[in-house]
C-alpha cells in the first residue's frame, strides 16, 4: 500500500517509514502542513498517517482541509495524547482512526486493515492462490468457493506465508509477525499453528512445507 | 358649776351630749341589735319612715337610729363637731358638698353607686338618690283659676299690682335659718334676673318667712298663705296625695329649679358595712317603684326629674361652695334681708 | 457528585439584621413612649395650672374695696370652670399677709420665687390629699393704702392623674402599634436589603461545577471585594488547571515521541537480527521500551483521571452507549491478538449519570488489562444490567485471573498480581478504575471468572 506519512520528528518519521517498508509498503514522508497539501494534490494515497503536532500548524487543519475538499482518503491520526476527548474531537473532524504514540506496529496494521475494510465498500480485494481465495481485509478464506473458518492467528500465519509464497519464512520471523511481542508464547506455538493451518488447508491445492533448520514456506501449484 | 361643766365635758367626750340641735329621733328594727346604723337626716320621719321600715325588713339584724335636724344643724354636727354618725342625709346639697370637698366623707364604690348618672355623685363621696323640684304652691281659695301666674314674671306683675291682697300672705324660706332655703335662693339668683325683682316685690307686699317646707305647706293648705314660693315638691305632693283640695302645685313655664337629696358616709363612721348597705339601698330606690311611689320620692337611677317643663338642675360639684363663702353669703343675705325688711318693719 | 464539604454555618445575616432592627425599634419605641409620657405630664400639668390661674385671676378681679375694707365677690364662673375640667376638691384662700380675708385658713400660701413673679405653684398635701396650689399675688388700692393680697387656689390631683394616665395609655398603645409596624417594616426592609445577596447566591448556585467563568454580575459594594477575590481565585484556578492540562499534554508528547522512536527502531532491528542472541537482546529492549511507555501512559492517565475527578461533568447516559463508545477502539487490537470481544446486555435502557470521558477511560483501562492478559482464542465478554440500585458493567476475561489474596490489593497503587509478573505493566490500571468509580459513588468488585480468568465489575448508581 501507498502511505503518506505526515510526521515532523525526523527520527520517528524515518523509523516508521523503514518499518512499513519492511512489510512491503511504499511510504512518502513529509514534515509540515504545506508539503502535506502539495503531496496530497500530486498523488493519491491508500492511507494517510497524520501527526497532529506539526511545526507550521496543527495537523487538524490538514484534516479539515482534506475533508472540506471531499477527499476521502482514509486518515489515521497519530498523536501522543491519550485523551479520549482528543480522540473524539479528531474523529469528529473526519479522521478514520486514532493511534496513540508509541504504538505497536501490529496495532497499526490492525487498525489500517479495519479502516480500509470500512472504506472499500463493495470492492473486493481478493488474492487467489491455487484454489484458495483469500480476502486480506476481511480475513476470510474460501477453498473452491467453500468458506473455511480460520482463527485469527491462523489467518495471520497464512497471510505471512502468502505474502512471499516461495520464500522461506523463519520461525522467528513468523513469531514476530504473529505475536505482538507482548505475548511471548512458547516456541512451539508456531508448530501448533502450522499444524492447524495444514489441517484447514487439507482440501486446498496449497501445501505448507517445513524446511528443516530454516523455517516454513507455502507452495502453490 | 364646775361639776356640771365637768359632767357636760365628760358626757360630751362620749358624744352623748351634743352642741347641735335635733328635731326628732326614732329607732327602727331589732331593739337589742348590736349592728346599728346611726343616721342623721334633714328629712322628716313622716317622709322617710317607709324607706326605713323597708330597710329593716330587708336586713332584720340591723337596727336604725334615725335622727332629724335642720340642714344647718346637720352640717354643724358633721363638719364642725364631727359627731359620730354612720350616714348623713340632707337636701342641702351645698352643705353636703362642703363636707365631701373637705375630705370629711368616706369614699364608697359599689355596683349600685356606679349606676348613678353624671352629676349625681361626686368623687364617690357624696351620692344623690332623689330628685327634688322647687315648686310654686298656691291656695286654691286665694286665686281664680284665670289669674294663676304661670311664670315668674307673671307672678311679679300679679303681686306688684295686688300688694294689699297678698300682704302677709306670701310664704318662703327664711334663708338665714334654712340651709335648703338659702340653696334654692342662691341657685334661683344664678338662673334668672327675675329673682331679685321677685324678692323685692315679696318684701314690698309683705312675706312670712319659714324654717321648713311642712309649715309653709300647712299654712297654704289652711288658707293663711295665698302661695308659697320654692316648696319642695315631694312634700307638696304628699299633701296633694292626701287629698287636700286647697293645695295646688303650679309649674312655672320659665324654669323649675331641681335639686337632689344626697347622702354621704362621714369619715369617722363606726358601722361602715351597715352604712354602705343603707346607702346602696337608698340609691337603688328605683328598683322598688312601689316604695318610691308610697314615699312620693323621685328616685334618680334610670329616672329623670319628672317634669314637663324646663329644668334648671343643680348638680353636685364644688361650684356649690361659692355661695358658702362667708363674704359672699353675707353679701347675699344682706341684700335679701334689705328686700324683705320692708315688710317686717312696716309690720 | 464530588464530595461537597458542607460549609459550617454560624448565624444568619438576615436574622442578625432583623433582630438588630427590631432591637432598635424596641429602643425607639420605649424612648418614644417615655418621651410622650414625660411631655404629656408636662402638658397636662401646664393645662391644669393654666386653668387654675384663670380661675384665680377671675377671683382676683372680683376683689374691690368697700368702706376701707377688702371685699371679695367670689365668682361662680371660676369654680364652675374648674368643676367642668375635673372632679376634684377645690380650696381657696384670700389673705393679706397672714390674715385670712376669706376662705380656708389652713391653706398654705406659696411664696413666689421672685418678687416680680405673677404666680407661684406648689404641690403639697392638704386635708389628707395631695393638692396643686397656686398663689397669685395682687396689689390692691384700699382707700389709698396699697395692700398686697394673695389669692391662693388649690385643687386635688384626681383630674391631673386621670389625664396623665390617659396620655400614658395612648402613648403606650401608639408605642405598641408603632413597634408592630416597625417590626413588619424591619422584616420587609431586611428582605429587600438582602435581595441582591440572595440573587447573587442563586446565580452562583445555578452554575455547574465545571463553570469557571468569572462572576460577572453587578454586586453590592460590601460583597464586591469578596467577588473580586473569588474571581481572581477562579482565574488562578483556571490558569492552574490549564497549566496542568498543558503540562500533561506536553509531558505526554515529550515522553512518547522518543519512546515511539525507540520501539520502532527496535522492531526494525529485530527484523535484521541474525543471531538468536541478538534477537533475544533486542526483544528485551522492546519489552523494556514498551514497559516504560505503558508506565508513562498509565501515569498520565492516572493524573488525568485524578484531575478530571475534581470537576466531573455528569450527564445521563445509557450503559449500552457508554460501553459502545468505550470498546470501539479495542476491536482492531482484540482481533489482532485473536481475542473475541463480546457484548452481552441483560437489560436495556439502563441509565446512569456519569462523566462519560472518565468512565470511558476506566472501562478502557479494564479492557486494556483484560486484552493484555488474555491469550489468543479466548473471549473477553462485556455484560451490563441492573443489580439492586446499581447499574453494572462486568468485564470478564479468560486470562490468568487473580489469586484470592491479590483481589484485596488489586486496586492499590502499583500493585501487580502474582500471576502477571511475566507481562509488563505498572499496576496502575485498576487504581485508575477505582478512582473513576469513586467519583461517581460507584463500586468496584473483582471476582474469579469460574475456573479461569477474572471478572471486573464496575457498579454505578442508577440515574433517578
Amino acid at each position: 500500500m501507498r502511505f503518506l506519512l505526515i510526521e515532523d520528528n525526523k527520527g520517528l518519521s524515518q523509523a516508521i517509514t523503514e518499518r512499513l517498508e519492511l512489510d512491503g509498503h511504499i511510504v512518502d514522508g513529509v514534515s509540515d502542513v504545506s508539503s502535506a497539501n502539495t503531496m496530497q494534490n500530486l498523488t493519491s494515497y491508500d492511507l494517510i498517517l497524520l501527526d497532529l503536532t506539526l511545526p507550521d500548524g496543527d495537523g487538524r487543519e490538514v484534516l479539515r482541509h482534506l475533508r472540506n475538499i471531499n477527499d476521502l482518503t482514509p486518515i489515521i491520526v497519530i498523536t501522543a495524547s491519550r485523551e479520549i476527548s482528543e480522540r473524539v474531537k479528531t474523529l469528529d473532524l473526519g479522521a478514520d482512526d486514532f493511534l496513540v504514540k508509541p504504538f505497536d506496529f501490529a496495532e497499526l496494521e490492525a487498525r489500517v486493515r479495519a479502516v480500509l475494510r470500512r472504506k472499500r465498500g463493495d470492492a473486493r480485494n481478493q488474492i487467489e492462490i491455487g484454489n484458495v481465495s483469500f480476502d486480506q481485509l476481511d480475513g476470510t478464506l474460501t477453498i473452491d468457493g467453500e468458506p473455511v473458518t480460520l482463527r485469527t492467528q491462523e489467518l495471520r500465519l497464512f497471510e505471512a506465508l502468502v505474502d512471499a509464497p516461495d520464500r522461506v519464512h523463519s520461525k522467528e520471523h513468523l513469531m514476530d509477525r504473529l505475536f505482538s511481542f507482548g505475548d511471548e508464547g512458547s516456541s512451539n506455538a508456531i508448530e501448533v499453528y502450522i499444524g492447524r493451518l495444514r489441517r484447514k488447508l487439507e482440501h486446498s491445492n496449497l501445501k505448507i512445507e517445513t524446511v528443516r533448520g530454516r523455517g516454513y514456506r507455502i507452495l502453490c501449484p | 358649776m364646775r361639776v356640771i361643766a365637768a359632767a357636760i365635758a365628760f358626757l360630751t367626750s362620749f358624744g352623748w351630749a351634743q352642741a347641735f340641735e335635733i328635731e326628732d329621733q326614732k329607732f327602727y328594727g331589732f331593739e337589742d341589735s348590736k349592728d346599728v346604723v346611726k343616721i342623721i337626716s334633714t328629712s322628716d320621719i313622716e317622709i322617710f319612715e317607709p324607706l326605713l321600715l323597708a330597710f329593716v325588713n330587708k336586713y332584720p339584724s340591723v337596727g336604725v337610729d334615725y335622727t332629724v335636724a335642720s340642714s344647718q344643724q346637720v352640717f354643724k354636727a358633721v363638719y364642725d363637731e364631727q359627731a359620730e354618725f354612720d350616714l348623713v342625709i340632707s337636701s342641702a346639697m351645698d352643705l353636703q358638698m362642703k363636707i365631701a370637698n373637705d375630705n370629711l366623707a368616706r369614699q364608697h364604690i359599689s355596683e349600685a353607686t356606679q349606676r348613678l348618672p353624671e352629676g349625681a355623685k361626686w368623687r364617690d363621696r357624696v351620692f344623690a338618690f332623689t330628685y327634688e323640684t322647687a315648686v310654686f304652691l298656691i291656695s286654691r281659695s286665694a286665686f281664680h283659676q284665670s289669674e294663676v301666674p304661670l311664670s315668674r314674671r307673671a307672678l311679679v306683675e300679679l303681686v306688684r299690682q295686688n300688694t294689699d291682697r297678698f300682704s302677709g300672705r306670701i310664704g318662703t324660706y327664711d334663708i338665714r335659718i334654712s340651709g335648703l332655703g338659702y340653696l334654692l335662693a342662691t341657685q334661683d339668683s344664678l338662673s334668672s334676673q327675675t329673682y331679685w325683682r321677685l324678692t323685692e316685690v315679696f318684701g314690698l307686699a309683705g312675706t312670712r318667712l319659714y324654717c321648713c317646707s311642712a309649715d309653709m305647706i300647712r299654712d297654704v293648705e289652711q288658707g293663711r298663705l295665698a302661695f308659697a314660693y320654692n316648696v319642695l315638691d315631694s312634700y307638696a305632693l304628699r299633701k296633694v296625695a292626701e287629698g287636700k283640695p286647697n293645695v295646688q302645685i303650679v309649674e312655672f313655664s320659665d324654669f323649675q329649679t331641681s335639686i337632689m337629696r344626697t347622702a354621704l358616709i362621714p369619715k369617722n363612721v363606726k358601722n361602715e358595712e351597715a352604712a354602705e348597705a343603707m346607702l346602696d339601698f337608698l340609691v337603688t330606690l328605683a328598683d322598688r317603684p312601689n316604695l318610691a311611689l308610697s314615699t312620693g320620692m323621685n328616685p334618680i337611677i334610670e329616672g329623670e326629674p319628672k317634669s314637663k317643663k324646663l329644668l334648671s338642675s343643680v348638680t353636685l360639684g364644688p361650684s356649690l361652695l361659692v355661695f358658702l363663702d362667708s363674704m359672699k353669703r353675707s353679701d347675699f343675705v344682706n341684700s335679701w334681708v334689705s328686700s324683705m325688711r320692708i315688710w317686717q318693719e312696716s309690720n | 457528585m464530588s464530595v461537597a464539604t458542607s460549609t459550617p454555618i454560624k448565624g444568619s445575616v438576615q436574622r442578625r439584621l432583623v433582630l438588630q432592627l427590631i432591637f432598635v425599634a424596641l429602643i425607639l419605641t420605649v424612648l418614644f413612649v417615655l418621651a410622650v409620657r414625660l411631655v404629656g405630664e408636662r402638658i397636662a400639668q401646664s393645662a391644669q395650672d393654666s386653668a387654675l390661674f384663670a380661675a384665680a385671676a377671675s377671683i382676683a378681679s372680683s376683689m374691690h374695696s368697700d368702706n376701707g375694707e377688702l371685699q371679695l365677690d367670689l365668682p361662680h364662673s371660676a369654680f364652675a370652670m374648674l368643676e367642668a375640667i375635673s372632679e376634684d376638691s377645690i380650696f381657696y384662700r384670700v389673705s393679706v399677709g397672714s390674715r385670712t380675708v376669706t376662705g380656708d385658713d389652713e391653706l398654705s400660701v406659696i411664696t413666689p420665687a421672685s418678687p416680680l413673679a405673677e404666680r407661684a405653684y406648689a404641690t403639697e398635701e392638704f386635708r389628707g390629699e395631695p393638692v396643686r396650689i397656686l398663689t397669685v399675688p395682687r396689689a390692691l388700692d384700699v382707700e389709698g393704702v396699697f395692700t398686697n393680697v394673695s389669692i391662693t387656689l388649690a385643687h386635688t390631683r384626681q383630674g391631673f392623674h386621670s389625664t396623665v394616665s390617659q396620655i400614658q395609655s395612648i402613648a403606650t398603645g401608639v408605642g405598641i402599634g408603632f413597634f408592630i409596624v416597625s417590626v413588619a417594616l424591619c422584616l420587609l426592609a431586611s428582605q429587600s436589603a438582602l435581595k441582591p445577596l440572595k440573587s447573587l447566591v442563586n446565580a452562583i448556585e445555578r452554575r455547574g461545577p465545571e463553570d469557571l467563568r468569572p462572576v460577572n454580575r453587578e454586586v453590592p459594594s460590601e460583597v464586591a471585594p469578596l467577588i473580586t477575590a473569588l474571581n481572581s481565585f477562579i482565574v488562578r484556578l483556571s490558569g492552574s488547571l490549564d497549566k496542568a492540562e498543558e503540562f500533561i499534554a506536553e509531558a505526554a508528547h515529550r515522553i512518547r515521541t522518543p519512546m515511539a522512536l525507540v520501539q520502532t527502531n527496535a522492531e526494525i532491528a529485530l527484523r535484521f537480527a541474525e543471531t538468536s542472541k541478538s534477537r533475544g537482546k533486542i526483544r528485551e529492549i522492546i519489552v523494556a521500551a514498551r514497559e516504560s511507555s505503558r508506565s508513562a501512559s498509565q501515569l498520565l492517565d492516572h493524573a488525568t483521571v485524578a484531575f478530571r475527578a475534581e470537576n466531573p461533568q455528569l450527564a445521563p447516559i445509557s450503559l449500552s452507549e457508554l460501553i459502545e463508545r468505550s470498546i470501539s477502539r479495542f476491536f482492531p487490537i482484540a482481533e489482532m491478538k485473536g481475542i473475541t470481544l463480546t457484548v452481552s446486555p441483560t437489560k436495556s435502557n439502563v441509565i446512569v449519570a456519569v462523566d462519560s470521558l472518565l468512565m470511558q477511560s476506566a472501562i478502557g483501562n479494564v479492557l486494556d488489562n483484560a486484552i493484555k492478559y488474555s491469550e489468543s482464542d479466548t473471549t473477553v465478554d462485556i455484560s451490563y444490567g441492573v443489580l439492586n440500585d446499581y447499574g453494572f458493567i462486568n468485564i470478564s476475561d479468560q486470562g490468568p485471573g487473580f489469586s484470592d489474596g491479590d483481589i484485596k490489593h488489586a486496586t492499590e497503587l502499583f500493585f501487580r498480581g502474582k500471576k502477571t509478573e511475566s507481562t509488563e505493566g505498572t499496576g496502575l490500571g485498576l487504581k485508575i478504575v477505582s478512582d473513576a468509580l469513586n467519583v461517581h459513588n460507584g463500586r468496584l468488585e473483582i471476582t474469579k471468572n469460574g475456573e479461569r480468568g477474572s471478572c471486573v465489575s464496575l457498579q454505578l448508581p442508577l440515574h433517578s
